[in-house]
């Protein structure tokens, strides 16, 4: 090991560096479009930023990221297992509505017993979503993005079929389940909020995000089971060859996948909507969780971090009409950033036109490239 | 019996509104995963198209400048697209997904820059693609009015027909889609044959996102007459789904485009007639799909260097 690396190659190597990059040019990007707009940069990114940055703003920005933490550990789930889980957009819906069903009709439950059991009701059913997906690849082999693309809308016509039951349907005119009994929800007492000035939402769903980004890593990272998926992943028939059974493996993983969507959907609904609306479009949680699993590299707390920056954009972007620019614009940057992550591989290629040091693992690698 | 003929009419009168723009992106999503480059950005380069259609058919009073401009609107992101996977070697499904933001993203701020609204201004008559064969048919008979639901359609319906011939055609039949299809097999053997696997992904990226754009464009242009942001909610990604459906070949996506539109044309009659709750009925298209998937289709043979990115080695 060379202890003298030129920039070059440890631009080549950190992946944190490429991340921090995109990000940057992501906001060049913004401005850009920005200045044609004829807009103040300042002004924008300044209300960006000082709407993110107070107390109160700050705890938005964590209420915000909860969800998106926690499909971004599942989609990154996913990613590190070699199945593309489009769908954690179905199971977010479907968790969500599990948990709605359990914390409206048993809501007389104490506190400690009902939420453990929303948890589990929405695991359970975003893991089965997972499941009837996987069994579609393993048994019949059908493309599981396909599957997955039907299953979200199933999964969105029936939260709004459900929503309409009147055992759970609003005693109101909206179109809308009941709230979910006080003793389901996540939100902190309203002394506490007040005392702090915290947002109306704050909860301590942020504290299961972190601890579920703990027990993916330590999942995909230290133990068996994680490293049987990983192998799959990277290699189906080596997996095989290797006595692992690659069915049994996509099943698992999936429902692992599934299971954690489903809780981001609890999480949503326990601490910030309380109740479900029938919607006339998809939310869009499952597919925050693509865009905030590729900004953290599928590394766990790539993806706490990524979560945390997405919310912060989408909560600093609501406030971006204040000063007369649009919403959107908050897509556009965020778009950028990804795109420029996937272009950062190239900085990987810079190896190869290293002179010295790295040349023979730059051959090394060119080999392995052309055995594919 | 008169009365079924007129449902099946509308039901059909349905199915061709709901198929072409499908069918404009599946197309498309032909083009990129038969050459080898993973398209999961069809979504937005469809809500480009969709935006810039209206606009400049809007301005320019022209139906079918708007149309084109739609195709080139959804080329500009598949050329973006292109840019990031063929040349640099990208991920396909991150640029993809960056795609999918990005274009939504821009034409909505440009909506808000032109118009002060996320909508657009609803075209005229005039400025919507035209209706052919409209009052050919003679509606104050039964088998008038269902001549008249079938075939008095928009004229891009009967354009995203042709289109899929001209793909088929292509893609078996000529040099061209002989190498197109070995791009996505065997990027390595094709360049030792003196094809330029870089160039070939290239444009069919490219030619993706222009069939995307019309796609998008036919949506705001004829089923509608304006852009909002709800227009393109999911038909790019449904879209894909019918290409995986017909086993990567224009034909079967053909069939996909047209199951999944049949649907939707059973779900508008059932919902108008029925008592069942509408939600339900909203999901036909979806189980349908499903179990028509693992009754009959199965296994998809995806083209094997789908999704990798090729570098040339030196």
């Amino acid at each position: 090991m060379d202890k003298k690396k030129s920039f070059l190659v440890i631009l080549s190597e950190t992946r944190f560096l490429h991340i921090l990059l995109s990000i940057i040019l992501g906001f060049v990007v913004g401005a850009f479009f920005l200045v044609i707009m004829g807009l103040s940069v300042g002004d924008a990114y300044g209300r960006l930023l000082s709407s993110v940055t107070s107390v109160k703003g700050f705890s938005y920005v964590v209420v915000y990221a909860i969800p998106y933490i926690v499909t971004g550990l599942s989609v990154a789930f996913s990613f590190k297992t070699g199945v593309f889980n489009i769908g954690a957009e179905g199971q977010f819906v479907m968790g969500s509505m599990a948990a709605a069903v359990v914390g409206i009709l048993l809501g007389d439950l104490p506190k400690f017993v009902l939420i453990p059991l929303c948890f589990l009701a929405a695991m359970a059913v975003g893991a089965l979503w997972g499941i009837i997906v996987a069994l579609l690849k393993t048994k019949r082999g059908i493309n599981e993005v396909l599957s997955m693309i039907m299953f979200n809308w199933i999964a969105f016509y029936l939260s709004n079929f459900i929503a309409g039951i009147p055992a759970i349907h609003s005693d109101g005119t909206a179109e809308a389940t009941k709230n979910i009994s006080a003793n389901a929800s996540t939100l902190l007492s309203k002394d506490f909020i007040s005392q702090y000035k915290l947002c109306p939402t704050a909860n301590w769903g942020i504290l299961v995000a972190i601890v579920l980004t703990v027990v993916v890593w330590l999942i995909i990272d230290k133990t068996t089971l994680g490293y049987r998926l990983k192998a799959v992943g990277f290699n189906k028939s080596a997996a095989e060859y290797g006595g692992i059974n690659v069915n049994r493996s996509i099943l698992t993983a999936l429902a692992i996948s599934g299971a954690l969507a489903g809780l981001g959907g609890a999480l949503q609904l326990m601490g910030m909507g309380s109740r479900i609306s029938v919607f006339s479009s998809q939310e869009g949680f499952g597919f925050a969780g693509i865009v905030v699993a590729l900004m953290g590299c599928s590394n766990p707390f790539g993806v706490l971090a990524a979560g945390l920056f997405y919310g912060a954009l989408i909560y600093g972007g609501s406030k971006l009409n204040l000063v007369g620019a649009p919403t959107q614009l908050v897509n556009v940057i965020v778009g950028t950033v990804v795109l420029f992550i996937a272009i950062s591989v190239i900085f990987e290629r810079i190896k190869y036109i290293q002179p010295r040091g790295r040349r023979k693992a730059a051959a090394v690698q060119e080999g392995k490239e052309e055995s594919k | 019996m008169s009365g079924f003929i007129s449902e099946f009419g509308i039901i059909l009168y349905a199915t061709l509104i709901y198929t072409p723009p499908l069918l404009y992106a599946a197309l498309g999503s032909c083009f990129s995963e038969v050459s080898g480059v993973v398209n999961i950005g069809i979504e937005g380069m469809m809500t480009a198209g969709a935006f810039t259609g209206t606009v400049v058919a809007y301005f320019t009073g022209n139906p079918w400048i708007g149309f084109i401009c739609g195709g080139l609107a959804g080329m500009l992101f598949g050329a973006i697209h292109a840019l990031a996977t063929v040349r640099l070697g990208a991920d396909q499904t991150i640029a993809g997904t960056a795609i999918n933001m990005l274009g939504p993203g821009i034409v909505i701020m440009i909506a808000k820059v032109l118009f002060n609204s996320t909508d657009t201004i609803p075209l005229t008559s005039e400025q919507k693609i035209p209706m052919l064969f409209r009052g050919v048919f003679d509606t104050s008979t039964v088998f008038g009015r269902f001549m008249d639901n079938v075939f008095a359609n928009y004229a891009t319906t009967y354009l995203v027909f042709l289109a899929v011939i001209l793909v088929w055609f292509i893609f078996y039949k000529t040099r061209f889609g002989l190498r197109l299809r070995a791009c996505g097999e065997h990027p390595q053997a094709c360049e030792t044959l003196g094809i330029n696997v870089i160039a070939m992904r290239f444009w069919c990226v490219c030619i993706s996102g222009f069939l995307s754009g019309l796609g998008g464009a036919c949506v705001t242009m004829a089923t509608s007459n304006q852009f909002r942001p709800i227009s393109i909610v999911g038909q790019g990604f449904i879209a894909i789904a019918a290409v995986i459906f017909g086993k990567f070949r224009p034909q079967g996506a053909l069939l996909g485009c047209l199951l999944f539109g049949f649907c939707s044309g059973l779900k508008v009659v059932l919902g108008g007639s029925s008592g069942v709750n509408m939600h339900l009925i909203s999901m036909i298209p979806y189980v349908v799909t499903v179990i028509v998937l693992v009754l009959f289709v199965g296994k998809s043979h995806v083209p094997s260097a789908n999704g990798k990115p090729y570098i040339k080695s030196k």
